[in-house]
């Protein structure tokens, strides 16, 4: 079993986590960028935010903040599935795919690392919430460190996905301006739900990460009632979060295992 | 950057893979270490292979030689279970490549065309990783890294990034890879690429080594004649089709002779009057006359005294192995001159 599993899986995600590591721009990138947006567009809006139907009062600094947190995790999970473009043609991948360990141990190895690596940059701006007076003690920042993590492993094996069936990092590019950012938009992290027209309802309804941004939002503010029109409920968030990162990782392992390189 | 070339290749040793080379796989045996039968694949709708069988022995050094776009990777791909056939059959060691995969993945090391080393890693975590995916860890792991790197000259640059050595080491480490789990058929594809002559010569030096020493099989894909002059027997592949197959001296001598080539006006005129006067088959390629004779050097006279002044240049060449190829297809290696 350590062999066929424990020892594949861990190195692959160790080589994840030491690249990374290596590479002190991509750090500042993935980082700094959203914590720029946040700060610029947060402090923008001002006052002038206005939650329809609140019971509480909230500035954007305070509703955008874990929508941020969740733009971390999805820029680092594209990043960290970026390299699988190149390296599965040309580069690296090539011996792991000749390897005698069965394809999942790579998907798994790969995922995991990119869930760690998006998981312990998210934390890091985790570490801004006392500012909004958000309070990090045990229970909500474990629940929080859950949430994070299985939105990163969804969010990574989705970039997987992607980037498995992409030949070109243009490519990649494209689909991620087209399709990744626009369900970050409709997830709840940039405008809540209650103010949008029923049908851009239904679709943030149908967006796998609306529930990520929901499941964070009642973590960070576990008792107060957020915003009127509820979001989702903790334990709905929590199972499709979970539902979807097993059924991402399913696909993942089925298109991984056919064995053509195609040309 | 100067390139740290093998100080001494007969100071290199390299171990004898011992034990099984897998269940059920008898270690001493007559059997062909790689049998290739009708093997086809086709690319959308590109037939890249068109029936190529051949086999390789035990502990011999084979080379696929051929054009770019020929098949030989192809066949590389299929033989390192990379991909999947779509027609015929392909085994290592009497294992299915395509059915035990797995199995065979575990006899089998593999040198890719395009560097597969992560060059923000260093030698020894490119090394490390790639045996834990072989299985092995802890300090057997340690100790086959040591024995690799000791003899390949990389010992001082162990603990280096991979990008800041040259071509030629990097391409060195590419090989430690292939070998740490001690693997009895090594497939490398274009070893060359990207090598000056110097490491080139360095590399076959321990290729060459590993097979004198370890009994390792080699099979190499290549599109360089010196590399496949180096190798003990040859298939030459052409669009899919193997068009030789034999040991390079072999395929030489059924060219039948030297190889003159004549260099004149009209050559299609000068190709019949000397196919009229002293038989033959002489044919045009590239605006020249070629004719394969023995005892090129009695011709020749016979050729400039029968005619004169028709005669611009003339050069006499022992058989290479382009000849042996243009015999089989007749086309030129590279570009698509037919000769007539």
């Amino acid at each position: 079993m350590i062999e066929s599993f424990f020892l594949p899986v861990g190195t692959l995600s160790w080589r994840e986590l030491v690249r990374f590591f290596r590479q002190r721009n991509r750090i500042l990138g993935a980082l700094g960028t959203p914590l720029v947006f946040w700060l610029l567009i947060g402090s923008g809006f001002g006052a002038s935010f206005r939650p329809p139907m609140a019971i509480q009062e909230m500035n954007y600094l305070e509703y955008s903040f874990p929508g941020t947190v969740i733009l971390i995790l999805l820029f680092t999970a594209i990043f960290s599935t970026i390299s699988v473009i190149e390296d599965r043609r040309e580069g690296f991948l090539q011996s792991v795919l000749v390897a005698p360990i069965p394809r999942y141990t790579l998907v798994l190895g790969k995922i995991l690392g990119g869930t760690a690596l998006a998981v312990s940059q998210g934390l890091l701006f985790l570490l801004l919430a006392p500012t909004l007076g958000i309070s990090l003690r045990p229970a909500p920042f474990l629940s929080a460190v859950g949430i994070l993590s299985l939105v990163a492993f969804g969010l990574t094996g989705l970039g997987f996905l992607i980037a498995w069936r992409t030949d070109s990092t243009q490519g990649f590019h494209a689909i991620m301006n087209l399709f990744l950012i626009p369900m970050w938009l409709l997830s709840g992290a940039v405008f809540p739900a209650s103010g949008a027209p029923t049908w851009l309802r239904w679709v943030m309804k149908l967006n796998p990460l609306t529930y990520g941004v929901a499941a964070l939002r009642r973590a960070l503010y576990p008792e107060s009632q957020v915003l009127g029109n509820p979001i989702p409920s903790s334990a709905l968030s929590l199972t499709i979060l979970l539902l979807f990162g097993l059924f991402i990782f399913w696909m993942s392992v089925l298109l991984a295992g056919r064995q053509t390189l195609g040309d | 950057m100067s390139d740290h070339h093998t100080k001494d290749i007969s100071e290199v040793r390299y171990e004898r893979p011992s034990g099984r080379i897998a269940e059920g796989v008898p270690s001493e045996t007559d059997r062909p270490a790689i049998e290739v039968e009708n093997l086809r694949h086709v690319y959308g709708n590109r037939q890249a292979l068109a029936g190529v069988t051949f086999t390789v022995s035990r502990g011999e050094i084979f080379g696929l030689l051929g054009p770019n776009g020929g098949g030989k990777t192809t066949v590389f791909k299929i033989l390192s279970t990379l991909l999947l056939p779509t027609g015929g059959r392909a085994q290592i060691f009497d294992l299915d490549v395509v059915r035990e995969s797995h199995r065979v993945r575990r006899c089998i090391g593999v040198v890719f065309q395009s560097p597969s080393l992560d060059k923000k890693l260093t030698v020894v975590e490119n090394l490390r990783h790639q045996g834990h995916l072989y299985g092995l860890r802890g300090r057997t792991l340690s100790h086959r890294i040591h024995e690799l790197l000791t003899p390949m000259g990389l010992a001082d640059r162990a603990r280096e990034l991979v990008e800041t050595l040259s071509g030629g080491l990097q391409r060195r480490v590419e090989l430690a890879k292939g070998l740490l789990h001690r693997p009895h058929l090594l497939l490398l594809d274009e070893p060359s690429t990207g090598l000056d002559p110097g490491a080139r010569r360095d590399f076959w030096g321990h290729l060459q080594a590993l097979r004198r020493q370890a009994g390792v099989t080699i099979l190499l894909t290549t599109h360089l004649m010196e590399e496949a002059e180096g190798c003990d027997r040859l298939g030459i592949l052409d669009r899919g089709r193997l068009v030789a197959l034999g040991s390079p001296n072999a395929l030489k001598e059924k060219i039948g002779g030297d190889v003159i080539t004549v260099q004149t006006q009209e050559p299609e005129k000068l190709r019949d009057q000397i196919r009229e006067k002293f038989g033959g088959e002489p044919k045009v390629l590239d605006g020249t006359v070629r004719i394969e004779r023995p005892k090129g050097h009695e011709f020749i006279p016979q050729l400039v005294e029968a005619f004169p002044g028709q005669i611009e240049a003339i050069t006499l060449g022992k058989p290479t192995l382009e000849d042996v190829f243009i015999q089989q297809t007749g086309h030129r290696f590279w570009g698509d001159n037919l000769a007539s």
